[in-house]
């Protein structure tokens, strides 16, 4: 398939490995990626900072950069969610109807990176092998705004050597909110040290998520109390191949169904992690 | 630009409605080690009991879809349904007024007290009567008015504000409340037995026995409503202990004081209500004690005050007026990520959480209230918790856009705005963000950086910019695009060069990973490219 990247502002300032990781995952699986150079960002921040105005030019790009293409993939939970609940209330509140039926036919074929693997694919085993203890964090926006619900865990279940923890009250918010953090940042922080707390205590080395804007604020929290761990964005994890000579992931990656099976024991209290009531995960979720 | 709406009246008196900027209050809150102990408690308890009776309701999201539907009509036919509640409480042998704001409404609830004689009255919990502040009104004409409801009364004696919706003394413990009690209820009642102790049976039987006195010494009471069914004139008070009953049926003279939003059509729409109500606010199954009355009975005074106080400005506004669905049952508070550990007084409001940060500044304007519709991380599981489908986090970032933006905060996002109006602009800007890799130490960790930014630094470190970009990475290994350097001089002049710039150039080394790219000759001088990102930026004026 042809997919094009929107890489997400964020990731082309701060963390093109997740945009680096989505090109060769993509790649690895036999999909033609295309980069259109035209794009900058969704307009997120100006729309959720109270700018349609200035969003609206924004909006405009993002429709006419990715309006020749098939399918649109983002490494983003949020973005895509801004794309798809956003930009069309953007442009009719500007009076820009014609607009607003372009963006809304965009975003039907805009998809974050675990909806487009699992949804459009339809691969959960995507050959990935990365031998470390990863905790994950489903972000808000997956969660709630595009409701992704268990994929990215069907698609980390399947990598081999992953030894997945669930994260306890994983689907309560990092604090990151765009510049909530920043207008904010005694709240943001107060958030944000109840998350870090979680995450220390699967005794994880990684932490993930879809979103790298959601690993920009746990990982700076991370880092600035020097825990030794890390964030890593989803596709990272699921393009990684840790340990396996090219050939034996090929050759596994076609044998999908029965390798990642024998090392699912830690991972069936993860599996858990994703229903949808968050009051109850915990109740039902055993830690690892 | 989205529309703002003038000259309908709005809450005049916002002293209930507003309070300190939020970040502010916040940072006090925060750091408040009690305060977060027994919110966390609170809010993780309440959370639980509703997920579990939630749960096992299996048509849970059609009744949330049918409250929705029910309270949209009402507020659709708010005009018609009114007047009908209006005739029929009076041929019930009820008196209806209106009260355009609190003012109003205070005063004439001051009058009726006055002309009973009464010098003290008592209260069942009501959101409405905070909201224009009606205790100190009536203080102020020498009337006493003595919370009956447990929490409420708490707050009373402790000389404190509510902090939550439902559970206004979520914010006390057991022994911060003992403490009160025995410290407080001596002056204005029954004393506390001196050797109470904090066990919730205990304070509760305190609680009984000082109110009872109250109760059978009160010639008027005073209620809200939870709401109204317009066919029959009647009035229904949904509550857990008792008190309200009490209140509504002992006293020679009731007066109940209503948003204007608070109807329902027919009894059969109260169904609906009655279900999502309990198990959205306490989790529980079904109310308690459930009052419901249709004008006066015999023997018995009643009177209904119709409160506006900026309801109608909400209601004409398209983008806000779901708001009014709100049945004030809490399920956002306890959800809130930011509630839970701010609590309801960072707020300044009667109505905290996230509806509060939504209702109050409708109630008073943005101008008035311009710090709350930021105190939300847009998380929404407000959204998903609100028994009315009230789009919560759609709802605050509308009311951003009304907000009063600092100018320097302007200036940035309009610079930044037009950066990304372009992706030249934009391959500059990311080129130049390189030399951002000085500030890092040798970690590679940016730990400091200047107002504002400064909020991030603070509890944050923020990466260094890479040393190769995701762009310069695609080309090295995909061909196309390079980087271009920093546009020339004149800002949009560059710009309308476009399409033929460097940065839309595709190299011929890609093949077929390299996508061609047909969206190319829109990427610099689109007909919505450049221009208005330019016009906004250059001050093209809202």
């Amino acid at each position: 398939m042809r997919i094009a990247l929107f890489l997400t502002c964020l990731v082309d300032t701060v963390a093109p490995a997740a945009g680096r990781a989505t090109v060769q995952l993509l790649e690895r699986l036999g999909h033609e990626v295309v980069f259109p150079p035209g794009q900058t960002c969704c307009g997120q921040m100006h729309v959720n900072t109270g700018y349609p105005d200035e969003a609206l030019p924004l909006v405009r790009r993002y429709v006419e950069t990715f309006e020749p293409y098939e399918v649109v993939v983002a490494p983003s939970g949020s973005c895509v969610g801004s794309v798809r609940h956003q930009h069309a209330a953007v442009a009719r509140s500007h009076g820009e109807d014609a607009l607003a039926e372009r963006a809304a036919a965009i975003a039907a074929k805009t998809y974050e990176l675990s909806e487009l693997l699992v949804d459009v694919l339809g691969v959960t085993d995507v050959g990935a092998s990365y031998p470390h203890r990863v905790t994950y964090h489903p972000t808000c926006h997956s969660l709630r705004m595009l409701r992704v619900g268990d994929k990215p865990l069907q698609l980390l279940r399947a990598v081999r050597g992953i030894d997945l923890v669930e994260l306890p009250g994983a689907e309560e918010c990092c604090g990151f909110g765009g510049t909530f953090a920043v207008k904010n940042a005694d709240t943001s922080t107060a958030m944000l040290a109840d998350k870090m707390r979680s995450v220390l205590d699967t005794r994880a080395e990684i932490c993930a998520a879809g979103d790298s804007s959601c690993l920009l604020h746990i990982g700076g929290g991370l880092s600035r109390l020097r825990t030794g761990v890390r964030t890593v964005h989803l596709a990272e994890i699921l393009a990684a191949q840790e340990g396996v000579s090219r050939a034996a992931a090929g050759e596994s990656h076609t044998a999908a169904g029965g390798s990642h099976t024998a090392a699912g024991g830690s991972r069936a209290a993860a599996g858990g992690a994703s229903g949808p009531p968050p009051e109850r995960r915990s109740a039902s979720g055993g830690k690892s | 630009m989205t529309q703002t709406f003038l000259g309908l009246p709005r809450a005049v008196d916002t002293e209930h409605l507003r309070g300190q900027p939020f970040p502010v209050a916040a940072r006090a809150a925060v750091a408040d080690s009690q305060l977060r102990r027994n919110l966390g408690n609170a809010t993780a308890t309440i959370r639980a009991k509703r997920a579990r009776v939630v749960g096992e309701v299996p048509d849970w999201e059609a009744l949330r879809s049918a409250g929705a539907a029910i309270k949209d009509s009402v507020l659709a036919n708010l005009d018609e349904l009114l007047v009908q509640l209006e005739s029929e409480v009076t041929r019930r042998g009820g008196t209806v007024h209106w009260a355009r704001d609190a003012a109003e409404a205070n005063a004439i609830v001051t009058s009726l007290v006055r002309a009973t004689g009464a010098h003290e009255v008592v209260k069942v919990k009501s959101m409405a009567t905070q909201e224009i502040g009606l205790n100190e009104a009536l203080a102020a004409a020498g009337i006493a008015a003595w919370e009956t409801d447990l929490a409420e009364l708490i707050v009373q004696l402790g000389h404190d504000k509510p902090s939550h919706i439902l559970v206004p003394a979520i914010h006390r413990n057991r022994a911060e409340i003992r403490e009160i009690f025995l410290r407080e209820m001596a002056a204005v009642g029954l004393p506390a037995p001196a050797d109470l102790s904090d066990s919730p049976a205990a304070l509760a039987d305190a609680a009984r026995r000082h109110l009872r006195r109250k109760f059978l010494d009160a010639r008027v009471a005073i209620s809200g409503a939870n709401f109204a069914v317009a066919s029959t004139g009647t009035l229904s008070v949904v509550e857990s202990e008792g008190n309200g009953r009490m209140c509504i049926t002992l006293p020679r003279t009731l007066i109940s004081v209503m948003g204007i939003e608070k109807l329902v059509p027919t009894w059969a729409d109260l169904e609906v209500f009655l279900q999502l109500l309990p198990r959205s606010s306490t989790g529980e199954r079904m109310n308690p004690y459930t009052s419901m009355w249709s004008g006066a009975v015999e023997g018995q005074e009643f009177h209904l005050v119709l409160l506006d106080n900026g309801r109608t400005a909400v209601l004409s506004d398209p983008s806000g007026r779901a708001a009014l669905r709100c049945i004030r049952c809490s399920a956002c508070l306890n959800v809130c990520p930011v509630y839970e550990r701010t609590g309801g007084h960072a707020y300044g409001s009667v109505y905290p959480g996230p509806i509060g940060a939504v209702l109050s500044p409708q109630l008073t304007g943005v101008a008035e209230n311009p710090t709350l519709p930021f105190a939300s991380s847009l998380c929404g599981a407000c959204y998903d918790a609100c028994p009315v489908a009230i789009d919560i986090p759609t709802m605050l970032v509308h009311l951003r856009s009304q907000a009063p933006h600092p100018a320097a905060e302007r200036a940035v996002m309009r610079s930044v705005a037009y950066a990304m109006g372009s992706p030249r602009r934009w391959t500059a800007v990311l080129s130049a963000s390189r030399a951002g890799r000085l500030l890092g130490g040798r970690r590679g960790r940016i730990r400091a950086l200047p107002p504002p930014l400064s909020g991030w630094t603070a509890s944050r470190d923020l990466p260094v910019p890479p040393a190769e970009g995701f762009r310069d990475w695609w080309t090295r290994t995909h061909g196309g695009p390079t980087t271009p350097s920093l546009p020339s001089p004149g800002p949009t002049g560059s710009d309308v060069a476009g399409p033929g710039a460097s940065g839309q150039r595709r190299g011929g080394s890609g093949g077929a990973r390299t996508g061609v790219d047909p969206a190319e000759a829109a990427g610099g001088s689109g007909p919505g490219g450049a221009g208005p990102a330019a016009a906004g930026a250059e001050g093209g004026g809202e």
